[in-house]
């Protein structure tokens, strides 16, 4: 046995090392189309990209939107948590776009026409997510539809649904709803002192500690649970979670329920947070959604390292738009970002590679 | 020109913590029916896997003609005129037989297929080996043994000539295996050297030239089939004197552990009913052998009694209770299912031996903590009384990953946690499908342990010599029914031969 071989085959240092590639092929890529639109600002747009807060002068700044960036990235976890977890079972859960949305809106109305609490916000909008997912998990069980379709269908019957809940709630002279803080300042999740932390960032609250939380309690009932032992063979092969007696439909359904209430709370976490409005005019699912598939990939199909790419996408989005728009027309932040993180989805090709140029040593036997 | 159609010269080829192949030699003549005799993890299939350019060796060199190659992937193989029949078929589940022949050397006209003259040659080929193949049934659909005609009208289809067979008859019929003897033979006259994977003595007896023999990883050596004999082969094989004929005592019969009645079980494939209104008993202290041809609702039969499918009508009673309404964790409480596919039912490739061993029990408290937690340590000393008990070998143990163990060792796996379970009922369907002597002679005695201990065993198997040797009472299936009850002792293959084929029934009431 070759212990350097065993190395490159450790599941671990490979998904890093994947994703380190595809940032690093991400950010060049972005770097060539900067080029090409104007050599001169290119070496700044890049740095201002992957420096996002640092670029700020002042040290309170640079915490304050060090504060933001991980506002955004608690969100984009528990979507990227949401895909995590479905795809372990074996079920691709491109619906969470849309059990977002359901969250969102439920989570928003509730906190701006009922007037509720927070929790009872936090509560609603999981299950307004949970269940969205169930229906695709019902679906599934019952009819086999395949979970994208009926996923990416009820994404935009989600988004008309909320655009036509939250009409009521909305600002008359803008499509924004109201602001949460003047309306019911008690629908804001708690801060317990971190805001102060973050040089008064109003926005950070208790979303952030608690999605990253949730990250580790996903990996471990995945990993260390009976449930999980249960999920992650009928992922494997359903037919012999059938033949030991696993309730493949129960798990299904039960699967996508989670999923979806992953969902939802990340969307409570962000529209909860106030740092943005809901705008009931936009036509498209936002992007959290189909993000957290690229921040699940870039994590290597781990929870825990899902905490870490989706910062790094957060971190790359709000970096884009520290770039100088004299230089750069304003779409081009998105451009770049969404370069990047189209080339995170790469992470399972280059393990393919790494696998395939190893193969000579240490693949797998028969 | 060489002598040789191909060589394989010193070849060694490692795996993490183990040696599949260590300086191992064959050279094929050409027109010659080459055996590759060797127990189960001998190394045989990565000896194949790497002529077939799945697998790099580390050391070695594969000649073809005479001349010096590097295989590199499947497509180079193919490239050379080499062809296999896997043992763990390549078919693409969702396509016709016809579809999966033509993949991937379709013949297109302005980028649309040409299936008709494909057909044609199919058929042809079809005719002419007497592979009968419907081409436009579905892969998922069709039973194990079409599927296996599929994979050798593949090949002859790519007009290889070099032609691997790896363990092709283990799940034919006795008449199809006389027949696929017959193909091999004309095979070989028509010029086409044969590599034919085996560790079935009587075969490589009656069709192989010579036979090279494989133990643990190394060459033991090559031998004219002319000059030997089967003790000598089992013995170059395993090492040690081997007894081909199980021993066993008398069956006692005792109570009625399992009785079915009028049980009808619908079929996924054919719509219309695969098991008709078929009644049986099995005694606790007895062997009863489901026998028949491959496709005659044998699966069906173990599908509907283990709880896989439903049942259209009929009941199942197992030592009195009726269990036809239960789930299958409620069946699998006194009863044990060895399914006749490992890797459709039998295993999560994917997972660790050890969690393999306990996917029938891993609900149980032993095994599970009151908070849903998994008990790590409990499960890995499980993994380990096994695997010890059972002669499971792997590369790493207990963490070995079940896709990377040879077929036989996953088999004992299976074994070893059903056994352990110490079921009432036994259901065993083609226990020893693709194993080597050693390992058969050692799971049937397991086999008749368990029934001596008190338990009713169901053994589904398609092999003659299987049923004549472990069973005390035989049935035979046949399109769904049950034709024929007989006694092993009393009976003779041609008589059984004749149930299975329907040419001859009686009433059963057994």
């Amino acid at each position: 046995m070759n212990e350097k071989k065993s190395i490159l085959k450790n599941e671990g240092f490979q998904a890093i090392l994947a994703a380190l590639i595809c940032i690093v092929v991400g950010l060049l890529v972005g770097f060539i189309v900067l080029l090409i639109i104007n050599p001169a600002g290119a070496w700044d747009a890049i740095v201002a990209i992957m420096q996002n807060f640092m670029t700020r002068s002042s040290g309170p700044a640079r915490l304050k939107n060090l504060g933001n960036t991980l506002v955004k990235t608690s969100p984009l976890l528990m979507c990227a948590l949401s895909i995590n977890f479905c795809y372990k079972v074996g079920l691709f859960n491109i619906g969470a776009a849309g059990q977002y949305v359901a969250g969102a809106g439920m989570c928003l109305y509730a906190g701006l026409a009922w007037k509720l609490p927070w929790f009872m916000c936090v509560i609603l909008a999981i299950v307004a997510g949970g269940l969205f997912g169930t229906i695709v998990g019902f679906l599934k069980a019952y009819c086999n539809v395949n979970e994208v379709i009926s996923g990416i269908m009820l994404n935009w019957i989600g988004l008309y649904l909320v655009n036509m809940l939250l009409s009521g709630v909305k600002e008359p002279s803008s499509p924004y709803t109201l602001k949460l803080s003047s309306v019911n300042p008690g629908g804001i999740l708690p801060s317990l002192g971190m805001g102060a932390f973050f040089a008064k960032n109003k926005y950070v609250t208790i979303a952030i500690p608690l999605s990253v939380i949730i990250a580790v309690v996903v990996w471990v009932v995945l990993n260390k649970t009976k449930f999980g032992y249960e999920l992650r063979a009928t992922g494997f092969n359903k037919e012999a979670a059938k033949y030991a007696g696993m309730n493949e439909k129960k798990n299904i359904i039960l699967t996508l329920m989670i999923g979806g209430i992953l969902a939802g709370l990340g969307a409570s976490f962000f529209y909860l947070s106030a740092i943005e409005e809901w705008s009931v005019t936009q036509s498209s699912v936002p992007a959290m959604g189909f993000n957290g598939i690229a921040a699940t990939f870039l994590g290597g199909l781990n929870p825990i390292g899902t905490i870490f790419s989706s910062f790094f996408i957060q971190h790359i989005t709000l970096g884009g738009s520290e770039i100088d728009m004299s230089v750069y027309p304003s779409q081009i932040s998105d451009l770049i970002s969404a370069i990047i993180i189209y080339l995170c989805g790469f992470v399972l090709f280059f393990k393919l590679v790494m696998n395939k140029s190893g193969s000579g040593k240490g693949g797998h036997k028969k | 020109m060489s002598e040789y159609a191909i060589e394989m010269l010193h070849i060694t080829k490692r795996f993490p913590g183990i040696i599949a192949n260590d300086d191992v030699t064959i050279q094929l003549r050409k027109g010659e029916i080459h055996a590759l005799l060797g127990e189960n993890g001998a190394g045989k299939s990565t000896l194949m896997s790497v002529l077939f350019g799945l697998y790099q060796a580390e050391e070695g060199v594969i000649k073809k003609d005479g001349k010096e190659v590097k295989i590199t992937d499947p497509n180079v193989a193919n490239d050379l005129g080499i062809g296999m029949v896997h043992q763990h078929f390549k078919l693409v589940q969702c396509f016709s037989v016809l579809d999966n022949i033509i993949l991937g050397v379709e013949t297109t006209k302005n980028g649309f297929l040409q299936k008709d003259e494909a057909r044609k040659k199919v058929m042809a080929l079809s005719d002419k080996y007497g592979l009968s193949v419907d081409p436009d049934a579905l892969i998922e659909d069709i039973t194990v043994g079409m599927q296996q005609r599929t994979e050798i009208l593949k090949m002859l289809y790519r007009d290889n000539e070099v032609l691997i067979f790896d363990e092709p008859t283990a799940v034919l019929t006795p008449q199809e295996i006389d027949e696929l003897m017959i193909i091999m033979k004309s095979l070989a006259a028509e010029g086409k050297s044969i590599l034919f994977i085996s560790h079935k003595l009587n075969e490589i007896m009656t069709v192989a030239d010579r036979c090279s023999v494989l133990r643990r990883g190394k060459y033991i050596g090559t031998v004219d089939i002319k000059g030997t004999t089967q003790e000598e082969l089992s013995r170059m094989m395993v090492g040690r004197d081997v007894q081909l004929v199980a021993e066993k005592a008398e069956a006692q019969p005792g109570e009625v552990i399992l009785e079915v009645n009028n049980m009808t079980v619908a079929s996924k494939a054919h719509h219309n009913n695969a098991v008709k209104n078929v009644s049986f008993k099995v005694r606790a202290g007895e062997i009863v052998c489901i026998a028949g041809i491959d496709g005659n609702g044998q699966t069906e039969l173990v599908y509907g009694l283990t709880g896989l499918e439903p049942l259209a009508s009929g009941s199942i009673k197992l030592c009195g209770k009726e269990i036809s309404k239960d789930t299958i964790r409620q069946r699998s409480d006194k009863m044990s299912h060895i399914p006749e596919d490992r890797h459709k039912h039998g295993l999560v490739l994917d997972y660790s031996l050890e969690y393999n061993m306990v996917l029938q029990r891993y609900w149980q408290p032993e095994f599970v903590s009151g908070l849903g937690f998994l008990k790590r340590g409990p499960i890995r000393q499980y993994a380990e009384r096994l695997i010890e008990e059972f002669d499971v070998r792997s590369g790493q143990g207990p963490i070995t990953i079940a896709r990377s163990m040879s077929g036989g060792n996953q088999q004992k796996a299976i074994i070893a946690r059903e056994l352990d379970k110490d079921p009432k009922l036994l259901v065993a369907v083609q226990p020893t499908r693709g194993l080597d002597v050693g390992a058969i002679e050692n799971i049937h005695s397991q086999i008749i342990a368990h029934r001596d201990k008190g338990n009713a065993v169901l053994l589904v198997s398609l092999e003659l010599e299987e049923v004549m040797n472990v069973s005390d009472r035989i049935l035979v299936m046949y399109e769904g029914e049950i034709v024929g009850e007989v006694d092993p002792k009393k009976t003779t293959t041609e008589e059984l031969g004749l149930y299975m084929a329907g040419a001859k029934r009686e009433k059963v009431t057994a």
